[in-house]
């Protein structure tokens, strides 16, 4: 393994977690399935990185999805929304507004490779952070079980809806 | 995904031996560690994700079926490495093709992801094919170093205490959210195949 290669594994590791427009919503994804319990909180894990990665491909092969900052607030905002309101709906429809928003998430974020770095590196370390967003949402998600935790939840999905709301302004200034 | 038939395994068994055909010609290099041929051979399969990735995903594919399919991966897999990599001393130099890469981490994520009740045959069938592609890409690499024999012996070790080890583990899982937890890991597998297809495709 060359220098550069481990490099590129940092790279594709760190890019999620420094930006916290894509921590907000990975995490709040986590939240959300932790609320929804079986089986959203496992196939909302299963889903996310696979259609983050091509919505990731997409921007690779060079197709413009219009909108990509906005997409990714209004992700935030609706994430943060749905845990704080713990919404409820159909599997079907939740798998679908996740994987709608991954394709912003990785359209935007998993193509950017410094040069000499290994590509593959750069996805592995790209997909797994962002699983581990996700794992430390379902993480935290474990205090639903009790009274206070389901008021913490909401809380919590409240302050992602508001960086949304942040990242939303952000955009459109 | 209940089963794989045999003209599905056949056809991608054309296509994985057509993109090896068209493997390009590059920079093979091993790894030295200082401590002889074998252990440099155990260590450039531990340092080469393109290769280490979908042994992994085999084992934890395995694992999820089984005792048997464990076992059975346990040893199909190395030995087909082997064969693989004695048929590429042969050939002319080439690198792993990152297409090629990216196809086995989306066939096999997408398999451990399915939790795909594979038959006993197939699963046999998949690790070969897969031992001989990535043992062939492998040998491909070595024909230049004077004790390539030796490091492939080590190499095939490293694949065979991979397996082994990550199928009994994943065997042993008895937890639904174990299980679960494998399935995660192979979306990531997949997730990061369907990623590096994309950088082939830019041409990174």
């Amino acid at each position: 393994m060359q220098q550069g290669e481990a490099a590129g594994f940092l790279t594709g590791f760190l890019h999620p977690i420094s930006g916290l427009d894509h921590v907000l919503a990975m995490v709040a994804v986590g939240l959300w399935g932790a609320q929804l319990g079986a089986p959203a909180i496992w196939v909302l894990p299963v889903a996310f990185p696979l259609v983050m990665a091509m919505g990731g491909m997409l921007g690779l092969m060079g197709v413009a999805v219009p909108g990509i900052e906005y997409g990714i607030a209004t992700s935030a905002i609706l994430l943060g929304a749905a845990v704080m309101l713990e919404m409820r709906p159909p599997l079907v429809v939740t798998a679908m507004l996740v994987g709608v928003f991954a394709i912003f998430h990785g359209h935007a974020h998993g193509t950017e490779l410094a040069p000499g770095q290994s590509a593959l590196l750069y996805s592995m370390g790209f997909v797994m952070a962002t699983g581990c967003l996700h794992a430390l949402g379902i993480g935290i998600g474990v205090v639903h079980r009790w009274t206070w935790g389901q008021k913490l939840l909401r809380a919590a999905g409240a302050v992602v809806a508001v960086g949304g709301v942040f990242f939303m302004w952000k955009a459109l200034a | 995904m209940k089963r794989l038939s045999s003209s599905r395994l056949l056809t991608c068994a054309v296509v994985a031996l057509a993109v090896v055909l068209r493997a390009e010609p590059a920079e093979a290099h091993l790894n030295s560690t200082g401590m002889g041929p074998i252990y440099d051979g155990l260590m450039h399969f531990l340092m080469s994700p393109e290769d280490l990735v979908p042994a992994l995903a085999l084992a934890l594919l395995a694992g999820l079926r089984g005792a048997a399919y464990g076992r059975r991966a346990s040893f199909t897999l190395p030995v087909a490495w082997l064969v693989g990599s004695l048929f590429g001393l042969t050939a002319a130099a080439t690198t792993g093709s990152a297409v090629l890469t990216s196809l086995w981490f989306l066939l096999l994520g997408g398999l451990v992801i399915a939790d795909a009740k594979l038959p006993l045959s197939a699963m046999t069938a998949l690790a070969a094919l897969c031992g001989l592609v990535h043992g062939y890409l492998n040998g491909t690499g070595m024909g230049q170093s004077g004790f390539a024999v030796v490091t492939l012996f080590g190499l095939t070790s490293g694949v065979f205490v991979l397996i082994v080890l990550a199928a009994a583990f994943v065997v042993q899982l008895r937890a639904h959210w174990a299980r679960i937890a494998v399935r995660v890991a192979g979306s990531w597998i997949a997730a990061s195949g369907l990623l590096m297809l994309g950088w082939s495709f830019r041409g990174s």
